[in-house]
């Protein structure tokens, strides 16, 4: 791969990031997860109705590459949020489950 | 392949004071949780905590561990 294209990618992983308040990187897409962790955490996300972009990084590896150089995180999915990562799957999970997660999306809680 | 002991044992080495439960999620040696207890993790937030335990084991997640689920916390 040139360098050139490395850093495209990188500048369109990073310019998502930017461009997207809530934005998943995950396997597969919202309705056809690839992955269990992908799957649960898209269910999170959806339970608390928190409209989110998602990426599928399966199309090409390099995404995948790029992506974890940025976030020095080494799982998929990876969830940001206004930027910043929030997480993968175990801290989403552990995040919706205290109400930290709805909390960060901003989005209200409804009553079980 | 690694084994749950053996991850066990890393993480323990790698991080002074931690201690690790790790148990084989689905038994083919390639899916692990760990909970890892550690002083080290006072005043660090859950991204960090995990990285902390993510770059012991650097490029074999993702590759020969597939998935290794963590739930990390402090010392009571």
């Amino acid at each position: 791969m040139s360098e050139n294209e490395q850093n495209q990618i990188r500048d369109a992983i990073g310019q998502a990031i930017n461009e997207n308040e809530v934005i998943l990187f995950m396997k597969g897409t919202p309705d056809a997860p690839a992955c269990g962790f992908s799957a649960r955490t898209v269910a999170a996300l959806q339970s608390l109705q928190a409209p989110f972009a998602a990426v599928d990084v399966l199309p090409d590896p390099r995404i995948r590459e790029e992506l974890s150089a940025i976030s020095q995180w080494p799982t998929i999915p990876q969830l940001f949020v206004k930027g910043e990562l929030v997480g993968g799957c175990d801290i989403v999970m552990e995040m919706y489950e205290s109400g930290e997660l709805a909390q960060t999306l901003g989005v209200a809680v409804a009553s079980p | 392949m690694p084994q749950a002991e053996e991850i066990k044992q890393r993480i323990e080495a790698a991080i002074p004071g931690a201690s690790a439960e790790v148990e084989d999620w689905t038994g083919g040696g390639d899916h692990f949780k760990a909970t890892v207890t550690a002083a080290a993790f006072v005043g660090r937030s859950r991204i960090e905590q995990h990285r902390l335990v993510y770059e012991i084991f650097g490029a074999e997640i993702g590759g020969p561990i597939h998935a290794l689920s963590l739930k990390t916390q402090s010392p009571q």
